[in-house]
């Protein structure tokens, strides 16, 4: 029996980047706010600090910071017509625990979408009508426009400090900028980190080749910074261990570095880590929730009464607490009604790798996450589709993290998978190669959904959540597309032999692409199609905000953190503005 | 090595027998292996202190010894992966935490599953090797030369074999098997000599990985410089001594 406890003004189920940005706003408005984290407390100091933090094996091969799949993990199937099995060790994608959750270990790449994503149906179908759409894919507009969020997307950037060059403020292209970028109100907070080699030969490449190449926006800041919470960072050192890695230098932005310490002291949160959140608890009515439930550390279960339900976990968590919860109508794929689940969406990933001559010593090992030289002239709609019969595109760049051994051993095509030839090969090339990275849409399909899984059940006992996804063809059509350039972008790198990249299906679980799972509660203007409203508001329960990537209808170009920081803060002020002015929906359906 | 251990593995001598002597017992060894005496490999060959295994027995400890050597062979530059202390690294993983099945989603029900579905087999790390290294046992028992006498080449051609995934080791396919012995091979070939590989940090040596600390802020914008310094460990003590203690993090003295 569940031990009920006082009740509180506000919950925040999962305490990382989404968690502790609404903890201290609604904290900071008088509300009794408790967060509610799975995971461990840790701190930059002492938990995040050197050398220990510098282990390649314990860090990015055991994946420490991760999920532990002993007690939950993901099934997964490529189709509806295939049974989903347990993904038993991470590999595709590493969802995070943890205080600061995936925000502590990430890469810091900080990129805002572009304004056509935000209204990608309206705009793919104006540009180029319905007939360049396969009929499996379900993209939407999200109910928010770019010029909604711009000052959200101003303040997150200033919040963490973003190092970077800004290409077009208030419509006027900015040199050494990205000139496709959407228009920002004024520049970064700080300026681009320092130019590697990789990035300086990626820049002459592509200048080469008519392209536009710009600094990658980096939350690995360039140099000491007092965000406006008080809270000070310092400068990037590129030790090369950074996604996967906690930064002991306060140089990578995290809940830790820009918010926690600020949030800790005030006396209307409560902090409760080490505790699972099993279910959002539901009155009769089953339109408003009660609060929720959890297991502490120990195993005991406890009821936490609440006014205002936060679901602030990883995206895939996101949309596991609402099937669990019986919130909204789960997606059924064959009839295509309810919507909890679909559009589930990824990121279509891959790259080249580029060997160059062995006079070039590029010295990866000098790398921080988010550094480099990339180009934008094929991201998302920035270039013609007319002629090539899909829909999508990706930023390119030599963005190379860390040159860590067990990760990162290149060997040109033809080398022996083991042996003494192979060794040679990888002494022979090691420092000398580049890789250009390949990054970008994810298209939703009716195919594409989260479910609970029958059969398999995390160590609570409750269903593990379930994942169908392959890439949908579209995407398999953009990829290919995009490795010509890239090998194009390669040779005139200088690279003597090179490795071409592009997606292929089916999808793999059993190799890493990227952590940007998107969808599966997914915002809109219409509750037939979307699971929240456009302030992140559940059409179904009004006191249940669901708040994160799970919202996205499809995925843009781009690494996402950014978008869901603008996005956090524009649920925020609808939340504080309105809502806690008259508690009810936000939205008329 | 502490004295602790060297006590111990002098009083088990008699029960580990040849598998000691081929880690490495000084010039012969080097000798023996081909090795330019006064090569990288051949002092690390002088220097390597003798494996006390852990978790493998003896004839597992033999064959993984034979193999690591075939899959990152020694060469006249550099050390391969049994002077480096690979099949030290692999015993210590099995014994530990990994070897029995942390962060491993072990609930059945067990299928077979498409390939993008990943490891399906029931078999923790510490299983799946003590499973396989048997069934391999008996298979070379049963063809007639054991692995240890082979000659190189037909060393080579048994692990293309096991490779291929032609053999079922006693339910655990070959392939599987070859690719955890590779994986494994690999991460006790580069990984920070804290556990028990890469000894003398060889391998960082060899491809120009600095190790496990280091601010590149000054150098990272000079474009193309060479960089010359020995790699650093973190567990490296002030005397530059590399103490092994896989899982407590190092503290400077």
């Amino acid at each position: 029996m569940a031990k009920r406890l006082k009740p509180v003004d506000v919950v925040t189920i999962g305490v990382g980047l989404t968690g502790s940005m609404m903890a201290l706003e609604l904290a900071r408005t008088g509300l009794k706010v408790v967060g509610i984290e799975r995971g461990a407390p840790r701190f930059t100091v002492p938990n995040f600090q050197s050398p220990a933090i510098h282990d390649e094996l314990r860090f990015s091969i055991r994946k420490a910071m991760m999920q532990d799949n002993v007690k939950e993990a993901v099934t997964f199937r490529n189709a509806s017509d295939q049974t989903a099995l347990p993904i038993r060790r991470w590999e595709s994608f590493l969802p995070g625990t943890g205080l600061g959750g995936s925000f502590v270990h990430w890469n810091g790449q900080s990129f805002r979408f572009q304004k056509a994503d935000f209204i990608y149906k309206t705009h793919i179908e104006q540009r180029y009508g319905k007939k360049i759409l396969d009929p499996e894919l379900t993209i939407q507009d999200w109910g928010v426009t770019y010029d909604e969020l711009e000052p959200h997307f101003d303040r997150f950037e200033y919040l963490l400090g973003t190092s970077g060059k800004a290409g077009n403020i208030k419509g006027t292209i900015q040199p050494g900028g990205n000139p496709f970028e959407a228009p920002r109100a004024r520049d970064y907070p700080t300026p681009p980190q320092k130019e590697p080699y990789f990035g300086a030969l990626f820049r002459k490449g592509t200048e080469s080749l008519g392209y536009h190449p710009y600094p990658q926006p980096s939350s690995n800041l360039s140099q000491p910074y007092t965000n406006p919470e008080g809270l000070a960072l310092q400068q990037c050192v590129f030790c090369g261990f950074c996604e996967r890695y906690a930064c002991e230098h306060f140089a990578k932005a995290s809940p830790q570095t820009v918010i926690l310490p600020v949030l800790m002291k005030n006396p209307n949160f409560e902090l409760r880590t080490n505790c699972q959140v099993l279910r959002i608890n539901l009155d009769s009515t089953g339109k408003r929730a009660t609060g929720v439930t959890y297991a502490d550390a120990a195993g005991a279960e406890f009821e936490q009464p609440a006014d205002l339900v936060l679901i602030t976990a990883f995206p895939l968590n996101n949309v596991r607490m609402l099937l669990l919860s019986r919130i909204g109508k789960p997606y059924d794929p064959t009839s295509g009604e309810g919507v909890v689940g679909r559009n589930y969406s990824y990121q279509t990933t891959g790259g080249a790798t580029v060997f160059l001559d062995e006079s070039v010593n590029v010295n990866p090992f000098m790398a921080s996450g988010a550094n480099g030289t990339m180009i934008d002239d094929f991201g998302g709609d920035n270039f013609d589709h007319g002629p090539l019969g899909f829909i999508g595109g990706q930023y390119v760049g030599a963005i190379m993290t860390g040159g860590r051994p067990i990760e990162f051993h290149p060997t040109p095509p033809g080398t022996p998978r083991w042996g003494l030839g192979w060794k040679e090969a990888v002494a022979r090339h090691y420092n000398h190669t580049v890789l250009v990275q390949q990054h970008g849409t994810s298209t939703a399909s009716r195919l594409n959904y989260l479910s609970l899984d029958p059969t398999y059940k995390d160590a609570w006992g409750l269903p593990l959540l379930r994942m169908t996804f392959d890439f949908p063809e579209n995407d398999i059509r953009m990829s290919q597309y995009m490795a010509d350039k890239v090998v194009e972008i390669g040779r005139a790198m200088g690279g003597k032999a090179i490795i071409r990249g592009g997606t292929k299906r089916p999808y793999t679980t059993t190799v890493y692409q990227s952590t940007h799972n998107c969808g599966g509660a997914v915002m809109g203007e219409d509750p037939k199609t979307s699971v929240v409203n456009r302030y992140l508001q559940c059409w179904d329960v009004p006191n249940v905000f669901s708040v994160g990537a799970s919202a996205f209808p499809q995925n843009g170009t781009y690494n996402y953190t950014v978008t869901i920081g603008a996005l956090t803060y524009w649920a925020l002020e609808a939340i504080k503005s309105k809502y806690l002015k008259a508690p009810g929906p936000l939205v008329q359906a | 090595m502490t004295d602790l251990t060297r006590r111990f593995m002098l009083k088990a001598t008699g029960a580990v027998g040849a598998s000691m002597l081929s880690a490495g017992s000084g010039a012969a060894a080097a000798t023996a292996q081909g090795l330019d005496s006064s090569s990288g490999a051949a002092r690390a060959a002088r220097n390597a202190a003798p494996t006390t295994y852990v978790f493998l027995n003896r004839e597992e400890a033999a064959f993984i010894e034979r193999a690591v050597a075939r899959l990152i062979p020694a060469d006249a530059k550099w050390p391969g992966a049994l002077e480096a202390g690979v099949p030290n690294y692999i015993d210590k993983q099995l014994a530990g935490a990994w070897g029995a099945g942390e962060r491993l989603y072990r609930s059945g029900p067990w299928r077979p599953g498409t390939p993008t579905q990943g490891y399906q087999l029931p078999f923790t790390p510490a299983e799946l090797f003590h499973t396989a290294l048997a069934a391999i046992d008996k298979d070379l028992a049963s063809a007639g030369t054991p692995f240890s006498r082979m000659s190189s080449e037909q060393q080579d051609a048994y692990l293309r074999r096991l490779e291929t995934g032609e053999k079922d080791l006693g339910g655990v396919p070959s392939d599987v098997f070859f690719d955890h012995l590779w994986q494994c091979t690999l991460e006790g070939f580069f990984s920070d000599p804290v556990y028990g590989g890469n000894r003398d940090m060889t391998a960082w040596r060899m491809v120009g990985f600095p190790g496990a600390y280091a601010s590149y802020y000054e150098l990272v914008d000079q474009h193309g410089i060479k960089i010359d310094r020995a790699p650093t460990s973190l567990a490296e003590d002030a005397h530059g001594h590399v103490l092994m203690r896989p899982g407590i993090p190092a503290k400077s003295p």
